[in-house]
């Protein structure tokens, strides 16, 4: 598979902080072109080479200009703003012909911003006081911006609209590339600083072929978004906003390697062997097994039915979010709106596995009808199971919909709540959820303090299910969102796999599956290191599903816990990572 | 001035598609419309900017103004609009 020196398991990556251009590329020297090697974090399996499109980012304002023809200016001001209006208007009817209305809606509706006779009218006033076309727009987009924001809640997130319009607008009077996500004509490789939600909306998977960015760590959100779309990504990848536009390189998502200047031919041979590989993991089917038969669930992440459409084979559900029934509301959903959509999830699998997670929300993931007072620190305040403390109605009419949606559809959900901190809140949730006649009842583990207090929670729940992300965030206090600390972030830490272990050895005592639902679960070298702690069960994106269903049947249950031992007893994750994949290919030699 | 008080039937308020369609039609009238919340500063209903800045949710009582030839029959159009669930019309049109 890889061009050089064996398999790719054998260039396992090095995270971010020692990332550097290793040659060729001359970081600082401008764009280059020339063959090198980029370092950062692999954090969506697969590899893919093609051409590079850098997205361009926010265009900067040159000094103000004296204006000698002011109508000229206003010219070109206002075209600037109908072609933004226009290019929406078309990214719309995109959106709404991929049925996906809501988008679509959106971007209506930010086209017609764009078109506004009040935003343009603004635009002639600062004009004719005397600003340049680039100034008047940029003044123009504030103004109304304040505006928005007082309106408050959903119309406030409104102004991010804005400031796209204006970045637009601005690039487009200046004569500078679009900001956004790029379109060369021909399939590439998206570099970019890091990406935002509102700039995948429209990344096009037949054209983008991976994804590379300068910042962003594993739990990001474009390592999040790459993975449900199974797009091969690297992030934290220094340097790469260096490579020069059309430079044709490969990016392998396993190992972080991105190699610049391979030449086109170089390129379609890994396109192939990429293409080929994805055949025979498709090929693969049947429950996670290792291959002495231990068995280790494999389950899906979603957010609604409509992410079951894959035909991907699994077990079950694994994390079923619901907040998706929650964004964007004025008000909370009601109990008849929450039944149907829990029944779609659990008649989808009706003698399988489905854990249903309750509202995770606070003042991190903002929702405007819980109206959650504004805190200093929302990663360590009022979310997750704590807004019960604050609003406890919501959690009741919840359970309520889920213990309805089960009889109504004749199945035994598992249902868990998010943050649980303590043994005295995950016994105050197990009597709400038992009350209602919900039979299991679990809790993620997010928090250490749970972690470490396994045994007791399982004395009162049913099963556990850890959720990698914030457990790193917490327990390398470590925000999930810093680029700078995305090291610290990764799932190969051996302090998060010890608490990973800690929870898997009190199932174990207890006769009591416990399961992971990060996306570090999606790492197939590192699911069979999560195996051998004693994880019963691997929750992920559906695009994961293969690959580790595939290294799990490579290696026996002592070896899964013999590559446990060596990632615990690593002393940093790059370590424990080349250790496990070292003695895969020793043993895969010898074999 | 001819006048309509009419309270906001979407169930998401104002916003989105709601917004774009009461935009849309209000800029198709042949007299300028405006709208205003309670005793707020009337805005242009064809200004998406303005109306999204009203802030106006479900069950926003909201005023709508005309003046001139055709005035009449602008607000009763745009008053019937609003009054209507834009969003379950939606739904259940695909």
């Amino acid at each position: 598979m890889a061009e050089t020196g064996g398999s790719p398991a054998s260039t396992t990556g090095r995270p971010a902080p020692a990332s550097a251009p290793e040659q060729g590329t001359g970081a600082g020297t401008g764009p280059g072109t020339g063959a090198g090697t980029l370092r950062g974090l692999g954090v969506s399996p697969g590899r893919a080479a093609g051409r590079v499109c850098r997205m361009a980012g926010p265009p900067r304002l040159p000094d103000p200009l004296p204006v000698a023809d002011p109508a000229r200016e206003a010219g070109l001001a206002l075209r600037a703003l109908e072609a933004v209006a226009a290019e929406l208007a078309a990214r719309a009817a995109r959106a709404e012909q991929a049925s996906d209305p809501e988008a679509g809606a959106i971007l209506d509706a930010q086209s017609f911003m764009a078109a506004d006779p009040g935003l343009h009218q603004t635009v002639e006033e600062n004009i004719a006081a005397g600003m340049d076309a680039g100034h008047a727009v940029d003044a123009a987009c504030t103004h109304h911006r304040e505006a928005l924001l007082a309106a408050g809640g959903y119309f406030a997130e409104r102004a991010a609209d804005l400031d796209d319009i204006r970045n637009r607008a601005v690039a487009a009077v200046l004569g500078l590339p679009v900001p956004g996500i790029p379109d060369p004509g021909h399939p590439f490789v998206l570099v970019a600083e890091d990406l935002a939600p509102a700039d995948t909306v429209n990344l096009d998977p037949a054209t983008v072929l991976a994804l590379v960015t300068e910042k962003g760590g594993p739990t990001s959100h474009t390592a999040i978004l790459a993975r449900s779309r199974g797009l091969p990504a690297v992030v934290a990848c220094r340097g790469a906003m260096e490579i020069g536009d059309g430079t044709w390189v490969s990016a392998d998502g396993t190992t972080g390697r991105v190699e610049t200047g391979i030449g086109e031919e170089t390129a379609a041979r890994v396109q192939r062997e990429a293409a080929a590989e994805r055949r025979r993991l498709a090929a693969g089917s049947g429950p996670g097994r290792t291959s002495d038969g231990h068995p280790v669930e494999l389950l899906l992440n979603i957010g609604s039915a409509a992410d079951l459409g894959g035909g991907v084979e699994a077990e079950g559900v694994g994390l079923f979010r619901t907040e998706f029934l929650f964004l964007g509301r004025r008000d909370a959903p009601g109990f008849e709106e929450q039944v149907a959509a829990y029944e779609a999830v659990l008649r989808a699998f009706p003698g399988g596995k489905v854990v249903i997670r309750t509202l995770d929300a606070g003042t991190d993931k903002p929702l405007p009808f819980l109206d959650l007072p504004q805190e200093p620190n929302p990663a360590l305040g009022v979310r997750g199971l704590r807004v019960g403390r604050v609003r406890p109605g919501v959690l009741d009419v919840q359970l309520d919909a889920i213990a309805e949606a089960a009889r109504a559809s004749g199945t035994r959900p598992w249902v868990m709540a998010p943050m649980v901190t303590t043994v005295a809140e995950a016994e105050a949730f197990a009597v709400r959820a038992r009350e209602r006649g919900i039979t299991r009842v679990g809790a993620m583990i997010e928090v250490p303090a749970a972690a470490l207090r396994a045994d007791r929670l399982l004395r009162g729940l049913d099963f556990l299910s850890i959720g990698t992300n914030d457990l790193s965030q917490y327990a390398f206090a470590a925000d999930r969102q810093h680029g700078e600390l995305a090291d610290l972030l990764d799932p190969w830490q051996p302090g998060l796999l010890r608490l990973v272990g800690e929870c898997a050895r009190a199932g174990r005592a207890a006769g009591k599956p416990v399961g992971v639902c990060g996306e570090a679960a999606a790492d197939p070298l590192l699911a069979a290191v999560l195996a051998g702690l004693g994880v019963t069960s691997l929750s992920m994106s559906a695009p994961g599903v293969a690959a580790v269903r595939e290294e799990l049947a490579r290696r026996s249950l002592a070896r899964c816990e013999a590559d446990a031992r060596a990632a615990l007893d690593a002393d940093d994750p790059a370590v424990a990572r080349d250790t496990v994949a070292r003695e895969t290919v020793a043993r895969e030699t010898v074999a | 001035m001819p006048e309509r008080t009419v309270v906001i039937a979407s169930r998401t308020g104002l916003h989105a598609r709601p917004a774009k369609l009461f935009v849309q039609a209000a800029a198709a009238q042949e007299v300028p419309v405006r709208i205003r919340v309670g005793d707020g500063r009337p805005v242009p209903a064809n200004s998406m900017l303005a109306v999204l800045a009203l802030g106006a949710v479900h069950g926003t009582e909201v005023t709508l103004d005309a003046e001139g030839p055709g005035a009449e029959a602008a607000l009763d159009s745009l008053a019937g609009l609003l009054a209507r669930d834009l969003d379950a019309e939606e739904a259940s049109g695909g």
